[in-house]
């Protein structure tokens, strides 16, 4: 056994978004917890339906997008009332509304590099090596195919039994995934 | 069911299908990663960047001249301070605005015709922010001090402006640009993942995988990949809109006669669409026919596109009309004056071309015979590009011209540089055009598969045709 590559997983590969919903659905209700479906395109259902319920990047954009509020109207009141103020014709310094099409900008600006950002950083990437590329079929999630892939640090995880039952679930092929 | 019927799915097919029938998501990730990951490339490529880069050559003569004599080699004078340069630079930023449009604003109406032509319509949006970039940044006449427009902690005491629209444009201009640049990115990253895993040379399996970032079709991953990709389309819609809206700020709050109008911020959003989606055509039906993608760009893409340049073509007519009407309801005669030198003026003739480009030569396309023929379409697109051009024509320099006392007044005439200025910058934009086109996917392919019909016997293994799926399954 200690000869072996250690086990990352086992990965059913399916042909179609629909067998890989109801292959996802199964593994969760009979149990399984740590897995991960892989798709060409995002299927509907299929991040709720291996247990993920949210992500927390609306909330990050919506605190960006304030920070930015306030970062651009604070600048434009610090350069304009505070480190350089200019009487022009005793017109208020504060000159609010010429103010908002900049905070407006930055708004923008914060809540977009946030969500990119955000999305980029709370998926892990840039990763350059995961296990599952190791399965030579691998390249056609990218392509016209499907993947569950059932991981090795699963408490139900067991070599024979979880391959019995992703067989069970009709792929074309189950295969390992070493780490 | 019976064979009529059959027959008569195809015909509504044929017209109003987003995708031609019988793809796979295998066929259609191999026919569009084919365009890239091919050692062949059509001959109207070639043809294509050859335009794009002779032309370029006109630019980087003109930048380099013009950096070392100045300004004064373009046709500006005093009263006529923005000349080419600004045209230029309002021209392509409209531009650019369809494909903000075209992947925001119709992604969030669910108009999933969009899927075929937003990749390129944001590359588009890329390129034409790009040159219009240029425009204002050379016309500072030392463009190596331009980042003082930004509010940069200096040794001077000094900060820009933030009263001034122009300074309102900087900030409105470089968010545009990067929120495009993001919008992009985030579109290709399973695309480039795709590239990785098919391209068959080492080198190019690296660039596309450290492009690609690792992606991997998570699911969870898709999850916040698609909660990105909408709120970033949430955010892209506002800021368009802003966008041109404080471009126009830049004539809108001067106090020159046929500047100084509220109805400015509308009809410049509507003449971007109009003038963007006028771009779009002009470029992809030559570039539809050289790939072979009319499955891909079908009619309908190219009927709805048109209908979009319609309606956005009558907002601008009547933003003309009411500028007209408005001249003459004010009583003021500054402003009365300005609409009546406009048709009757030294530049009539350009007023006069504007109305036939943008008003009454879009008319053809009411007719279902226009929208059907891609030649006629084309040629209208195309000359609504021309329209668009015209228009701020008429709006800058022939407000400029006639200043508010008769001895102020002057002529405009752009001179050698402001067309090879001109002409450089369409250059530039072909020349990365034809470049992403051949390097990168210009249709969004994971897009394209999610639009595939589903089900067990849509995705037959090859060798049997898969059923004709019906219109907007």
């Amino acid at each position: 056994m200690s000869l072996a590559p250690p086990l990352y997983g086992l990965m059913a590969e399916f042909d179609t978004p629909e067998a890989v919903l109801a292959a996802a659905r199964r593994a969760y209700a009979r149990g399984y917890r740590r897995m991960d479906a892989y798709t060409p395109f995002p299927v509907e259902g299929l991040s709720e339906a291996i247990g993920f319920q949210h992500t927390c990047l609306p909330l990050l954009v919506l605190i960006a997008g304030l920070v930015g509020a306030i970062v651009g109207f604070a600048s434009q009141y610090y350069a304009t009332v505070i480190d350089y103020p200019l009487n022009v014709g005793g017109r208020p310094l504060n000159s609010w509304p010429s103010y908002i099409p900049i905070t407006f900008e930055v708004v923008i600006l914060f809540a977009a590099l946030t969500a990119v950002v955000g999305m980029i950083a709370l998926n892990g990437l840039p990763m350059p090596y995961h296990p599952v590329f190791n399965v030579p079929a691998f390249s056609g999630a990218s392509r016209d195919r499907f993947f569950l892939c059932i991981e090795a640090t699963d408490p139900l995880f067991d070599r024979e039994a979880t391959q019995r039952f992703l067989e069970g679930l009709g792929p074309r092929e189950v295969s390992e995934v070493e780490q | 069911m019976a064979a009529d019927g059959h027959e008569h799915a195809a015909r509504v097919q044929a017209h109003s299908a987003i995708i031609g029938p019988g793809h796979t998501y295998g066929s259609v990730t191999d026919k569009l990663g084919e365009i890239v990951l091919t050692t062949t490339t059509p001959r109207g490529w070639f043809v294509g960047f050859a335009l794009g880069f002779l032309l370029l050559q006109l630019f980087f003569m003109t930048v380099p001249y013009l950096i070392f004599k100045g300004v004064g080699i373009w046709g500006i004078n005093i009263p006529v301070g923005w000349g080419f340069d600004i045209i230029n630079f309002v021209w392509w930023i409209g531009i650019g605005h369809a494909g903000t449009l075209i992947s925001a604003i119709l992604l969030l109406l669910r108009q999933e015709w969009r899927t075929s032509i937003n990749r390129f319509a944001e590359a588009m949006t890329l390129f034409a922010v790009s040159c219009a970039g240029l425009f204002p940044l050379l016309h500072t006449g030392r463009p190596w001090f331009a980042y003082w427009l930004l509010p940069i902690p200096n040794t001077l005491p000094l900060w820009p402006q933030p009263r001034s629209p122009l300074v309102w444009d900087v900030f409105a201009v470089t968010t545009y640009f990067t929120v495009s640049l993001l919008f992009w990115y985030v579109g290709l990253i399973p695309d480039l993942a795709t590239f990785r895993d098919r391209a068959k040379h080492r080198l190019l399996q690296i660039t596309y995988g450290v492009l690609a970032l690792g992606w991997r079709g998570s699911a969870i991953h898709w999850h916040r990949y698609e909660t990105a990709y909408l709120l970033l389309a949430g955010l892209a819609t506002p800021l368009v809109v802003s966008v041109h809206s404080v471009v126009s700020f830049d004539f809108a709050v001067g106090i020159v006669p046929g500047w100084h109008s509220t109805i400015f911020p509308p009809y410049f959003v509507a003449g971007a669409i109009y003038s963007g989606f006028a771009m779009v055509l002009t470029l992809t039906i030559p570039i539809r026919k050289i790939y072979g993608l009319e499955d891909f760009i079908t009619m309908r893409h190219l009927r709805n596109m048109a209908n979009v340049m319609l309606a956005t073509g009558l907002i601008v007519a009547y933003g003309y009309l009411m500028e007209a009407f408005m001249g003459w309801f004010s009583g003021n005669p500054y402003e009365g004056y300005a609409q009546w030198n406009r048709m009757t003026g030294p530049y009539a003739p350009i007023y006069w071309t504007l109305i036939l480009c943008n008003i009454l030569v879009p008319q053809a396309l009411w007719s279902d015979r226009v929208k059907r023929n891609v030649p006629a379409l084309f040629v209208v697109a195309f000359i609504v590009n021309v329209g668009m051009w015209l228009e701020r024509f008429v709006i800058i320099p022939v407000s400029l011209h006639r200043d508010f006392v008769p001895s102020a007044w002057g002529m405009y005439y752009p001179t050698f540089w402001d067309w090879t200025m001109f002409l450089g910058t369409i250059g530039l934009f072909l020349s990365l055009m034809f470049l992403f086109i051949r390097g990168l996917p210009m249709i969004s392919i994971f897009e394209i598969r999610a639009l595939l019909p589903r089900g067990e016997k849509a995705q037959l293994p090859p060798g049997r045709q898969a059923p004709t799926p019906a219109a907007g399954a």
